[in-house]
């Protein structure tokens, strides 16, 4: 990143839930900034915290859950501190809005489109119902949708699950806001869908100058979207880099496993590589690296004492014992090494034919 | 890559159609589809949600009835009307596995009981031990734990789920599986275990799949061949690698172009190529049909596009000749 102001900088979060009488520990202490401009991706697996994270940049935790440590600073403002509506309606769908997962579920069923993007614009910008209209039809526009002012009096079920996206991206922009969250936008989509939406995306980021933060559990997608990734594991950032850093050069156990899992790389008639184990529960404290006890690279002091964050090189961060200059020196799983030049050779000739 | 062409066929589907109909409306999800699946092989399905991939599949199971054609198994015509005896063959040898483990699973039912209901049903048992020891079997061999048996679906994750999903086919020892989307809704990590556990079996078993995906790039690791759908009607059809070589038809390139890879040079230089039927193809003088382009590799076209692609399908030999 050449413009390198931190938009939101978060240190040492922690978010707990209350679920009945215990207490799950969802963050462990997470610390990183997000640069003004930029795209970062967020990766996990499903109950890492990914979600949970951003969440606390809008006050969406459920109600159960809550920020119990650390700060979130955002415009000169630590939002961790917010309690009240009032203080996240200045700042929710205005300043940083979110595009959920399921189209479905995120717009209204029984009210029109159009009227679903006007109201955002009425409330937040207060324009008249007629100029509200006009705005509305130029984003309807602007996200692709053909036709957009013959479709503005139509309903969600008329639309196409790609579509219904793109209406969702619509009302999350409508508020010109300076972060986008991007919450699994593409996981219900087909491939193609999702390859045009993340385009969308992308060309949008271009024009307007937002941030956007990408979640998502696909690592394919991370590579397209991101120009930072953020690898989280068990409520922590296991490592942080540029995406160049993290796909050719990674340093964490963990993000070897998760790369070298995916079925883009597997040969045929191999064996896929996968994560033996669970992750650790959340409701315990978690003793030294919690990758450690599915991790076959774990050293002895993994399962005693927690990893530091190592600096590897002026973006990239690892959180491994593995990085520690006693260590003994370990390489990445081979389907890893030569990432770039082994998907050239299994992906290039059917993709350049146009 | 081995050959599965010289085994027998196994399944086969004749010129069918489907329409369903809703009060006037009529529309056809399936449109003069055929093909063959050999026994042994992974046979791939994909298209983008609509094009009546899951239709075909439940087709096969014999949920969705045919309006036109037919479909063999082992020979034997299983659609339409058939006798008892041989539907309840076809129930045994034929199993699915679904895309939503959480969704295709009695929630109020134990895994035993889930995984039992076959045997039940079929009395593929003498004793009550020798369908517990089956069911222990079953469990051992999807990598869950016999003490698993009197828990219900929902204190699963979701890969596990699918797990519970898979053994209850696997206990009824089919010949044939149809497996719909396994993966899709699995996270990164657990799809490898469930692709590893499919394989395995196909091993041990010489299990058939027909594998419904709306990926390439997933099917591509576990399947044989692979048939590309859109909108009812197979429109290419080639081995693996042959169609990640060679893609002739519009769509089955767009499909590749969207492919996510982890990898951001590629990603960077990623160009979108998105197909558009009604721009691609002039069908008005003449209809396309099914042809042969080289062994094996099918692609639906008129003879104006035929010999388009034939040029094309020639230009790329030469040129992977020459990278060699």
């Amino acid at each position: 990143m050449e413009n390198k102001n931190a938009i939101i900088s978060v240190k040492n979060l922690e978010v707990q839930f209350r679920v009945r009488s215990r207490v799950l520990t969802a963050i462990r202490n997470v610390s990183f900034d997000i640069y003004e401009g930029e795209s970062i991706g967020i990766v996990g697996e499903s109950g890492s915290g990914k979600s949970v994270l951003t969440k606390t940049f809008t006050g969406m935790l459920e109600d159960n859950g809550s920020v119990t440590q650390g700060e979130i600073w955002f415009e000169g403002e630590d939002v961790a501190k917010f309690n009240t509506h009032s203080e996240w309606h200045k700042i929710r769908g205005i300043k940083i809005s979110t595009v959920f997962q399921d189209p479905m579920t995120s717009l209204n069923p029984i009210r029109t489109i159009g009227s679903q993007i006007t109201e955002v614009i009425i409330k937040h910008q207060n324009k008249s119902q007629d100029e509200a209209k006009k705005m509305a039809i130029e984003l309807m526009d602007k996200v692709g949708i053909p036709n957009a002012e013959k479709r503005f009096n139509e309903y969600p079920f008329q639309y196409s699950g790609g579509m219904r996206q793109r209406i969702v991206i619509a009302i999350a922009l409508a508020c010109h806001p300076r972060i986008l969250i991007c919450d699994e936008p593409t996981t219900a989509l087909d491939v193609t869908i999702q390859a045009q939406i993340i385009e969308l995306i992308k060309n949008l980021q271009k024009e307007y100058g937002f941030t956007t933060i990408y979640i998502t559990h696909d690592l394919g997608v991370v590579a397209s979207v991101a120009d930072r990734v953020a690898v989280l594991y068990a409520g922590q950032i296991v490592e942080i880099g540029k995406v160049e850093e993290i796909f050719y050069e990674p340093r964490h156990p963990y993000t070897w496993a998760l790369l070298s899992s995916l079925p883009q790389l597997a040969e045929k008639g191999s064996k896929l590589f996968f994560i033996e184990g669970t992750p650790p529960s959340l409701y315990h404290k978690v003793v030294g690296d919690a990758f450690a006890p599915r991790n076959p690279f774990a050293l002895e002091i993994d399962f005693t004492e927690e990893p530091p964050m190592f600096q590897i090189s002026e973006s990239h961060f690892a959180k491994t014992w593995l990085l520690d200059p006693r260590a003994p020196k370990m390489e990445p799983p081979e389907v890893i090494q030569n990432l770039h030049e082994k998907l050239s050779a299994k992906f290039k000739i059917g993709r350049e034919l146009k | 890559m081995s050959d599965f062409s010289k085994n027998d066929v196994i399944l086969s589907l004749r010129n069918i159609d489907i329409v369903f109909q809703k009060g006037k409306q009529f529309f056809k999800a399936i449109d003069n589809v055929s093909f063959d699946i050999h026994r042994g092989e992974t046979f791939a399905l994909v298209g983008e949600s609509g094009s009546g991939k899951t239709t075909i599949g439940r087709a096969i199971v014999r949920i969705n009835p045919l309006s036109k054609g037919e479909i063999q198994f082992k020979g034997k015509t299983i659609s339409g009307k058939i006798s008892k005896e041989l539907d309840r063959d076809v129930i045994r040898n034929i199993q699915m596995i679904f895309q939503d483990p959480a969704a295709s699973l009695n929630e109020r039912a134990t895994v035993d009981y889930i995984i039992s209901e076959g045997l039940y049903n079929f009395k593929l048992y003498k004793d009550e031990e020798e369908r517990l020891n089956k069911v222990q079997a079953a469990l051992k061999s999807v990598g869950l734990l016999s003490e698993h048996m009197t828990r219900y679906p929902h204190e699963f994750s979701g890969g596990q789920r699918q797990r519970i999903g898979i053994a209850r086919s696997i206990i009824m020892e089919p010949e044939f599986i149809v497996a719909d989307e396994p993966i899709s809704a699995l996270d990164v990590s657990i799809r490898a275990q469930v692709l590893n556990l499919l394989k395995n079996f196909q091993e041990e078993r010489g299990l058939t799949y027909l594998f419904i995906a709306h990926d390439l790039s997933v099917v591509r690791f576990i399947s044989d061949r692979i048939a590309v759908i859109h909108k009812g009607k197979i429109v290419e059809l080639a081995e693996t690698e042959e169609l990640f070589r060679h893609p002739v038809h519009p769509y089955t390139k767009s499909l590749l172009s969207a492919i996510p890879l982890p990898d951001p040079i590629m990603e960077r230089e990623k160009n979108l190529f998105v197909y558009d039927a009604a721009a691609m193809h002039d069908y008005s003088k003449e209809s396309p049909t099914f042809q042969e382009l080289a062994n094996g590799h099918y692609v639906l076209a008129n003879s104006e596009e035929f010999a388009r692609y034939k040029k094309e399908y020639s230009s790329i030999e030469a040129k992977i000749k020459e990278t060699r």
